[in-house]
């Protein structure tokens, strides 16, 4: 069972299985001999001394301990301690370590610690990788033009506050009959009783309608198709335990969202194949490397059920043309595999590059559809992550079937499917939404990539999202992840700037930030700019 | 012409195709018979009367008349300070403001007798979902649950489907009305342990499902000391702690931790929600309490997954805040369901049907073992066909509940009118007339 990590790791691959009893006579048999193979002889003492070291420290920290409860713990993993990181794989094969660590985190009451999963106690000590420190400190300090001027300023959150006021606006005139009455009598028995956990039908069309629209008409959304839930997390969520088995693996180009982590892995217990994408192809997928990538899975006995693409891409802002979108449905097709594409940005394209949906890609092939799911969401596009709306989109019956019945665990709140039926039901507010939107998403963009151009940090051209994917190594200590993060660190706490470190990414070139921009209005820009020009000390 | 390839099919997970979501169950099998034949008042009046679904629909109009009169509930209006706040808001820690609403209203349901740290309360969407999560924090695959009989079908569902966890019932029958004891306790730990399972928790929910009856004080003692005893968890649904008839009657576990200064406390974790007591499913509201500060934290990061939308945080913010609102709800609500019950229990007597003595909840428990042929599931499946079919309503049989006597039916009457009770009453009195005669 994969255990859940916040603190990072670098690996491009995932953590190989160890089972915790073998790695424990490993590490027995590895330090006394370690005089033997270096040639220095000392046989038995060379054994002698680290074996009574560490059994002096086993035996020291076993005094420490409740035995009924440990007990429990070694023999609740059962499974293999999979994938931990390097830096905690010595944990495992020191079970008396491993407890003693674990007891000090429970709550101080000290009496009798009853133990929690295995599955999930591994996170507990986590939560300091810089992606969720950096949204913490902006949290406990957030800038305030007025009230709080020496605040983090947020550059770490993909939220769109860009365009706020229009559905602020329009919520100020139309919230109450929406929520209530859809035109009808005041009535809360429409909406509170028991509705079907994948969303109210109307919702449905109008959500579906909304998808259309975003992606300029060229492709339409059937909602019997859609399954609603409550935010693109649980969609990801979802669609992990529908496609792959506990211990199997999706390809993930990389760099990618860091939640994806979160999301496909943690309770589902599946893996994660980085594929790496390099500044040379300006992190563009390359089908090859997927390939590669696969090709390795299978020799190491992972089985791949499936590749994740976001399109738009996070961090890097790719869209993926048509011809690589056709490439990549052979690929999956070749290989027998699925095909899970987040299109939650859809709708924030950059420049004038076209948009093209996995979905319009299927549209005349229907032997493949039932390969293609694709995540949705009103997160990004309209702004209000709050609301919990997001989309499984497939075309595959049974797990259209599955994730219809798991949805309970997530459901979209009635009330606000109301709301929204009628905002989205209202087409003259949404074309002006979403042409304004993507004017003042511009707008910011260019000020962001100018500014941060002035300081001599280029970045990737962004063709969607709120990120600017910007080439920082010349500015970091040493070319590496350490190097990276102490860049970042300094950002965070010298410049009060919370930025993405790209090893957050899993981003294989050490150097590379994401800014977010569309959390940030004009005036900003320049602030931000004076604060990571106070923090930069050029290497070279 | 195009020669026919036959394509591998791309498969699906073991968790997709597993039937563990029982939805081929009776329990589930009614609901359909219902919604391809619902019984309207004046549209349909021979369909099929739902009464397997503990929906509560007693008090909309107290909710209705809340929501006309306080319209800052569910809207921001110009200049409001919340909105933008709001729609951004995903922050996994909730409403600050709707988790003391939440806190207060749970304190004000148990008669002030127990204390909620807001801090303490972790939202999830609904209660399925915060079921589910606390056993994938307290539980790996594998491991089981121990859950006493007869249960809330959707319990096999919600604590088995994902977390591959398993339940091991804990049995009780109609010698003792039901209750829990620590015989039965123990006889069901040492089946699991004879199974190779490792128990991580007790799961109780208080008051029951389907029995619509609390647990006693002195059986809640016992159970929190089996836990104790064995070191595991104990979570205590009290989903229906607001559909008590008599606010005295109700006990939660909160109350015995108190009085035991706490101690022990973190190995308890209730479960709550908004959608028995104050009949909103639809919202998708439910709670996490606990009194483990590592299960807060994990719980809280879980959440992620089950969100409440903001929107829905911030109108039941309002309303729960709301004094006036909530005490006269709740005292009222609680009228309304002891009326009910009593006309219920007063014309299944008329028809010669006993159910047992209850206090709480949106349903009677139904005794109709005498009607069976013989004492087995098979014949009580075959009397739930009979009423679905003929009687035309849909009750949920005791086995889909895992009683462990054949023969009991939980019987919901809380979502209708009470037009639609009378005539399912009158329904079932003729059923009765016709069995005697035959």
């Amino acid at each position: 069972m994969t255990q859940t990590r916040y603190y990072r790791t670098r690996s491009p691959e995932p953590e190989k299985e160890k089972t915790g009893g073998g790695g424990g006579t490993a590490m027995r048999v590895i330090v006394p001999l370690q005089g033997v193979v270096q040639g220095r002889g000392g046989l038995v003492l060379g054994s002698i001394i680290p074996c009574a070291l560490f059994y002096f420290l086993q035996f020291y920290l076993k005094r420490n301990r409740d035995d009924p409860d440990d007990k429990n713990e070694s023999n609740s993993t059962g499974q293999n301690p999979t994938t931990r990181s390097p830096s905690s794989e010595h944990l495992t094969e020191l079970p008396g370590l491993t407890r003693s660590l674990s007891r000090a985190l429970l709550s101080p009451r000290n009496s009798g610690p009853v133990s929690i999963s295995a599955r999930v106690s591994g996170i507990v000590k986590g939560g300091d990788s810089p992606y969720y420190m950096g949204l913490k400190r902006v949290k406990e300090d957030p800038y305030d033009e007025l009230d709080n001027p020496n605040g983090v300023i947020q550059l770490g959150l993909a939220e769109n506050k860009l365009s706020l006021d229009l559905v602020k606006d329009w919520l100020a005139e139309n919230a109450r009959e929406a929520i209530l009455g859809n035109g009808k009598e005041l009535s809360i028995s429409g909406i509170a009783p028991y509705q079907p956990f994948d969303g109210l039908m109307e919702f449905k069309v109008a959500v579906a309608g909304f998808m259309s629209q975003v992606m300029e008409n060229a492709v339409s959304f059937n909602p019997s198709q859609i399954v609603l839930t409550a935010g693109a997390t649980p969609a990801i969520e979802i669609l992990s335990f529908c496609l792959a088995d506990t211990g199997n693996a999706f390809l993930v180009p990389t760099p990618y969202y860091p939640g994806f982590d979160r999301d496909v892995k943690w309770r589902t217990g599946v893996e994660i194949i980085h594929v790496p994408c390099r500044s040379a192809d300006n992190f563009h997928l390359s089908i090859a490397a997927l390939d590669r990538s696969f090709n390795q899975a299978k020799k190491r006995g992972l089985k791949v059920r499936g590749v994740i693409i976001s399109n738009p891409s996070n961090p890097a802002g790719n869209l993926l043309n048509r011809e690589t979108l056709y490439s990549l449905l052979d690929f999956a097709r070749e290989k027998n595999i699925h095909i899970i594409s987040n299109e939650i940005l859809a709708g924030s394209t950059l420049g004038n590059e076209e948009f093209v949906s996995m979905a319009e890609i299927v549209d005349q092939e229907d032997t493949d559809r039932k390969r293609v799911h694709i995540v949705y969401g009103l997160s990004k596009d309209l702004s209000l992550p709050g609301f919990r709306v997001g989309v499984i989109y497939t075309f595959n019956e049974d797990v259209l079937a599955a994730a219809r019945k798991l949805s309970r665990f997530s459901a979209t709140s009635a009330p606000t499917q109301c709301l929204l039926i009628s905002m989205l039901s209202d087409t003259k507010f949404v074309r002006t939404f979403i042409t304004t939107n993507w004017e003042r998403l511009q707008r910011m963009y260019v000020q962001l990539v100018a500014g941060l151009e002035k300081m001599g940090i280029k970045s990737i051209k962004s063709s969607g999202g709120f990120y600017c994917w910007a080439d920082m190594s010349g500015f970091i200590s040493s070319y590496s992840e350490k190097g990276e993060v102490e860049l970042w660190d300094k950002l965070l706490n010298i410049g009060k700037v919370n930025v993405t470190p790209g090893s957050c990414c899993h981003c294989i070139e050490p150097g590379w930030f994401r800014f977010c921009f569309a959390t940030l209005t004009e005036k900003d820009i320049p602030i931000v700019m004076e604060r990571i020009q106070k923090v930069l000390k050029p290497v070279n | 012409m195009a020669i026919e390839i036959e394509q591998p099919r791309v498969g699906l997970s073991k968790v997709a195709v597993s039937k563990t979501h029982g939805e081929d169950s009776p329990y589930f099998a009614g609901w359909k018979a219902y919604d391809e034949n619902p019984y309207h008042e004046t549209s349909n009046q021979s369909g099929v009367i739902q009464m397997g679904l503990a929906e509560n629909q007693v008090s909309f109009d107290l909710l209705e008349k809340y929501l006309e009169e306080h319209s800052e509930a569910s809207s921001w209006g110009k200049g409001a300070p919340g909105f933008r706040e709001n729609a951004l808001f995903q922050d996994y820690h909730g409403l600050k403001s709707f988790r003391q609403a939440m806190a207060s209203f749970m304190e004000q349901i148990r008669g002030g007798r127990a204390k909620f740290d807001p801090d303490r309360i972790v939202l999830t969407a609904g209660a399925t979902a915060a079921n589910e999560l606390l056993t994938f924090i307290l539980a790996d695959p594998g491991d089981a649950l121990l859950i006493p009989t007869p249960y809330y079908p959707g319990f096999d569902r919600d604590l088995r489907w994902r977390t591959g966890v398993n339940i091991v019932p804990i049995h009780c029958d109609s010698s003792n009305n039901f209750q829990i004891t620590p015989e039965a306790m123990e006889a069901a730990y040492q089946s699991a342990e004879s199974m190779n399972l490792k128990v991580r928790g007790i799961l109780i929910t208080n008051p029951s499902n389907p029995l619509g009856a609390t647990i006693q004080r002195s059986a809640l003692e016992q159970i929190l000391d089996f836990a104790v005893n064995k070191n595991i968890h104990l979570v205590s649904d009290e989903i229906y702690s607001g559909s008590t008839f008599s606010s005295s009657e109700f006990i939660s576990i909160a109350e015995i931790l108190e009085t035991r200064g706490y101690k022990d406390a973190e190995r308890v974790h209730i479960v709550y929600s908004l959608s028995k007591d104050l009949g909103l499913p639809g919202f998708r509201v439910g709670t996490i309490y606990s009194y483990n500060d590592q299960v807060v934290t994990t719980a809280r990061r879980m959440s992620s997954f089950t969100l409440i939308s903001s929107q829905t945080q911030h109108l039941l913010a309002c309303m729960l805040s709301n004094k006036e609102f909530s005490e006269n709800y709740i005292k009222t609500n609680r009228e309304r369901l002891s009326k009910r019950y009593d006309m219920i229990i007063k014309g299944l007597k008329k028809a010669g049907i006993e159910c047992l003595k209850g206090n709480a909840g949106l349903f009677c428990w139904m005794n109709l073992s005498p009607l069976l042929e013989k004492p087995t599931r098979e014949s009580e499946l075959a009397l739930w066909k009979v009423i679905l079919n003929e009687v035309k309503l849909n009750i949920s049989p005791g086995s889909s509940c895992h009683c462990s006597e054949p023969g009991w039916f939980r019987v919901c009457f809380a979502n209708m009118s009470e037009q639609t009770l009378e005539i399912a009453l009158e329904r079932i009195r003729k059923f009765m007339e016709q069995r005697k005669r035959n």
